[in-house]
């Protein structure tokens, strides 16, 4: 999450103080992200530095200092929002390395394990599901948190649920004759691991 | 009392070396009021689960009470009438008769159980009603968008004095905003003191549930722990 830039959003709508920054910033992410106060203070003056917002020529730090965005702030908003965030190496996700691990591990049923983090997902959804209840009391900004929320944990359900049924079906129709362990894919595997980030 | 409890309830098809067993010795109780959701993959005995709790199968061993009414107790004509009274269906692909209106959808099971057609089209106009759909009673299905269809779908399951729901994949054919909206439809009918259960492989529409029951291969596997309030997710974010 770019501090930076959800301050520069701010200031584009028109000149604010420092705490009202962050309480805007924590109203409008639906109060999923907090942030302290030197945080911000922190990353106004780095905005600052660069040139990218304005303030008050109060000399003093403070509730009572306001800031603006300049034109060039504007301009690094408008390439922020439309610069996609990079999702080219996928993370090494340790819920996926469990899996792997699990179906090679003897003594180990790999269904019991996939079922034990199935369980804990759809638990998590049920609290974020929780707070959408109360519709009339949920506001857009929290319903699009949680929205994402929700899907990225549904993602990895249903990579269980995928993986479950491939380990499923290759346990009853296995291949004809049985690869040599050294013939396991292992190597190439570790190397395509190794240039993700 | 449970609204609805399967005691040990096992359903196999066919025989010797072809026999196939769909659900082995499920115990489940669902108490008035509340949603269980029983997720699981193709084949893993959901949908038998849901036909054997509503009474349109029967199981091969075990025991189902509704309302604490065993159903083997039950002759014919009063498992029809629990049927026609006590239990809401809703299906995926809606199972609306076409050439009725959506409040003569919803008035056709209490009409068939006897309700004068008045009395039956204030109930049905008071479900219509409740599911924001008063403007769309004299629409023919074809008439209904899909998330409407499955609302009218869904006034007919709980119209009357229905205190079972059983639901299967209710939201499977719509997109996500009107699939979360049926969700919620049958999340406020649980409110109101409805016992729910909905069958469905999709986690987003099971984590509207109290309950979540998992199926592999017939038998209960797994279930979620009762849900704790989504405040830890706050104090979590709080700490970062």
């Amino acid at each position: 999450m770019s501090v930076r830039h959800a301050l520069l959003a701010l200031l584009s709508e028109g000149p604010k103080y420092g705490l009202q920054l962050r309480e805007e910033f924590e109203a409008r992410t639906g109060e999923v992200w907090p942030l302290n106060v030197g945080q911000v203070y922190t990353t106004l003056q780095r905005l600052e530095r660069d040139g990218l917002i304005d303030s008050d020529d109060t000399g003093e730090d403070g509730p009572q200092r306001g800031f603006r965005i300049t034109t060039d702030g504007r301009r690094e908003l408008d390439d922020w929002l439309r610069t996609p965030p990079d999702l080219t190496a996928p993370p090494r996700d340790e819920l996926v390395i469990k899996v792997l691990v699990a179906v090679r591990l003897p003594g180990v049923d790999v269904h019991d394990v996939i079922q034990v983090h199935r369980r804990y997902l759809v638990e998590l959804m049920q609290q974020w599901t929780h707070l959408k209840e109360d519709e009339a009391e949920f506001d857009m900004n929290l319903a699009l948190v949680v929205d994402a929320e929700l899907f990225r944990l549904d993602a990895l359900v249903r990579w269980l649920d995928a993986a479950g049924g491939r380990l499923k079906r290759a346990a009853a129709d296995p291949p004809a004759t049985e690869p040599a362990p050294d013939a396991h894919p292992a190597p190439r595997l570790r190397r395509r691991m190794a240039v993700r980030r | 009392m449970s609204a609805l409890e399967l005691r040990g309830v096992s359903k196999s098809y066919g025989a010797g070396p072809t026999e196939v067993h769909a659900l082995r010795e499920v115990n489940l109780m669902v108490e008035p009021g509340t949603m269980v959701a029983v997720m699981g993959p193709s084949g893993s005995g959901k949908s038998t689960l849901l036909t054997i709790a509503g009474s349109l199968e029967d199981p091969t061993s075990g025991e189902v009470l509704i309302g604490g009414a065993s159903l083997s107790g039950m002759s014919r004509n009063q498992r029809a009438r629990l049927r026609r009274r006590g239990i809401g269906y809703l299906f995926q692909d809606y199972n609306l008769l076409a050439g009725l209106t959506a409040v003569e959808n919803v008035t056709l099971p209490l009409e068939l159980d006897g309700v004068p057609a008045r009395r039956a089209r204030v109930a049905g106009m008071a479900a219509l009603n409740g599911l924001g759909l008063a403007d769309r009673a004299a629409h023919f299905p074809d008439q209904l968008s899909g998330g409407e269809r499955q609302r009218v779908a869904l006034a007919r399951a709980v119209v009357g004095e229905r205190r079972l729901l059983l639901a299967d994949e209710p939201s499977g054919a719509l997109d996500s905003v009107n699939g979360e909206g049926v969700m919620r439809l049958i999340h406020a009918a649980c409110k109101r003191g409805v016992a729910a259960v909905v069958v469905t492989h999709d986690a987003q529409l099971a984590s509207w549930a109290d309950r979540v029951v998992f199926l592999r291969d017939g038998r209960v596997v797994d279930q979620t722990a009762p849900a704790t309030g989504p405040e830890s997710l706050l104090v979590r974010g709080s700490g970062q």
